[in-house]
């Protein structure tokens, strides 16, 4: 019965937050409710058993709105509405209505179709992490390496697309070298 | 069974609730007299006997004081920025074991509210969520020192998740388990079996880290001191206000049970002994939060970056490194 009842309240709390995220005119509010959203959707987790995915969710995708409020603060002012373009509302509306429909179908056809079993059905005695462990480090060992590697490379691009006066610390510069470094900024604006 | 289970959890959740909100308040007047006594000053001395009721005399000040909602700021979202704060603060408390298990009128009682078997993860995810708190208060208080605050907090808290996540590994490896009570039984033979002895770097690097989770002092950045403004809180009045100072004072105890837990043998082998032990090792650590607050400046945001990224880190990764190279 408790499941039931989470189950509800958390799909009502999710579609409400992701319904806000998507209508408001507000930076803040879309932000907000879309960080709210990501963490409710951890509860099917948990209600699910899958306590691991579920913390995962809350600790990945925390992380991963932190850095949109970023651009927001970055991009807007965020205590203000934002004025939108909106074109014909029909094929919007149309549109989404469809490509929801279609994902809906897509996801779900293999599991009318072909009656799905685990792979993997649960080890007795092993917990939720190790589980995940097991298939990870068996079954889909290259695609986790590949990703590994993947996010090695956006990290180092990311140091060099950042880092352009990595090698000086204005901590350890004195006050002379510093006014030295601007002035030279500032001639290289003039020529360019 | 189903209702037992359920009564027997709200009754908990209730209770440290209760518990803990009160700590928050009691934590502030031992913060005052601690500092007083460090700076050579009095402290809280007018109100009862030894300036004990001052914690009271605060609360009624803060109940009801009126709550101001300024005229630009984004009002929903600043009304709820405090909630988050001191409701993440005590979800994180959930998976932490406050006391061995005891019996209470013929009823075993598990003084923790949920043992999910991923508890430190979910601690250190909870407390992560924790810091929206800060971020949306300065966000939506229409005010450029609150929002300086909240980029700086925003800064410092996703830095130091790295060097706490990253700490924290070591040690798991070695336990094999991420639940805080199995932390607790691979140390429960003894003080040799603390993990703080095989793990000595893992330990200061995760306590660093919880100064900086916290909030505290050398990198109480999220309040600017320099510009003299109480930074994200500004615009706040009252119980909201409040509500951000109940959350940290919580998480600051939180934090103190989960290093106690972690690195120093929590309640041991969960006689009476054992749990008062892991009480002082927690006040022990909470007496830490306030004497760096009395012994140390706060450092400057960039020296906080370079200390995080260039020194802290390296070293968390070669710990790593070696105790997995050790294991094998």
């Amino acid at each position: 019965m408790f499941e039931a009842i989470a189950f509800y309240l958390f799909a009502f709390l999710t579609i409400t937050m992701f319904y806000i995220a998507v209508t408001t005119s507000q930076a803040l509010y879309a932000l907000s409710s879309l960080a709210a959203g990501m963490i409710f959707i951890s509860a099917f987790f948990f209600i699910l058993g899958a306590d691991f995915l579920g913390a995962v969710q809350i600790v990945v995708y925390s992380g991963a709105v932190m850095a949109l409020y970023a651009f927001g603060m970055m991009f807007f002012d965020t205590t203000r509405d934002v004025k939108e373009k909106q074109g014909n509302k029909a094929i919007i509306l149309g549109l989404s209505i469809l490509s929801a429909i279609l994902i809906v179908v897509i996801v779900s056809a293999p599991i009318v179709g072909n009656n799905i079993e685990a792979f993997y059905p649960m080890t007795e005695g092993a917990g939720n992490v190790q589980e995940v462990g097991m298939v990870l480090f068996t079954k889909y060992l290259v695609p986790f390496e590949v990703a590994a590697v993947m996010l090695l490379v956006a990290m180092v691009a990311g140091i060099v697309l950042a880092g352009k006066k990595m090698d000086l610390s204005l901590t350890l510069m004195t006050e002379a070298e510093i006014l030295m470094m601007k002035e030279e900024d500032k001639n290289k604006k003039a020529l360019s | 069974m189903e209702m037992a289970y359920f009564i027997e959890t709200i009754i908990k959740i209730v209770v440290v609730l209760l518990i803990f909100s009160a700590l928050a308040g009691i934590g502030t007047y031992f913060e005052r007299k601690v500092l007083a006594f460090m700076q050579r000053r009095l402290g809280p001395v007018n109100v009862g006997p030894f300036g004990l009721l001052q914690v009271a005399a605060d609360g009624i000040k803060l109940f009801t004081k009126e709550d101001i909602v300024p005229t630009n700021v984004v009002s929903r979202v600043f009304k709820i920025a405090p909630v988050i704060t001191a409701a993440t603060a005590f979800m994180a408390a959930a998976a932490i074991p406050f006391l061995p298990s005891f019996t209470l009128f013929g009823y075993e009682v598990h003084p923790i509210v949920a043992d999910i078997n991923i508890g430190i993860l979910y601690i250190l995810g909870i407390m992560g969520v924790g810091l929206y708190g800060p971020l949306l208060a300065g966000m939506a208080s229409a005010n450029k020192f609150s929002l300086l605050s909240a980029a700086r907090g925003a800064a410092v808290f996703i830095s130091y998740e790295v060097i706490t996540g990253l700490s924290i590994l070591a040690p798991i490896m070695m336990v094999g388990s991420l639940s805080l009570i199995d932390f607790n039984q691979y140390q429960s033979s003894g003080i040799t079996s603390w993990i703080v002895w095989s793990q000595p770097v893992a330990f200061v690097l995760f306590w660093i880290a919880a100064f900086a989770e916290t909030g505290r002092t050398p990198f109480h950045l999220i309040a600017n001191d320099h510009e003299i403004i109480d930074g994200f809180g500004t615009e706040y009045s009252g119980m909201r206000w409040g509500l951000f100072f109940i959350g940290e004072y919580a998480n600051m105890f939180f934090i103190s049970f989960v290093i106690s837990i972690l690195f120093l043998g929590g309640y041991g082998d969960g006689s009476f002994l054992g749990a008062l032990g892991l009480l002082g090792k927690v006040a022990f650590f909470f007496f830490f939060f306030l004497w760096t607050r009395a012994a140390w400046p706060d450092v400057r945001p960039d020296q906080l970056m370079w200390l995080c990224w260039k020194v802290l880190m390296p070293i968390a990764v070669l710990n790593i490194l070696i105790t997995a190279i050790v294991m094998m």
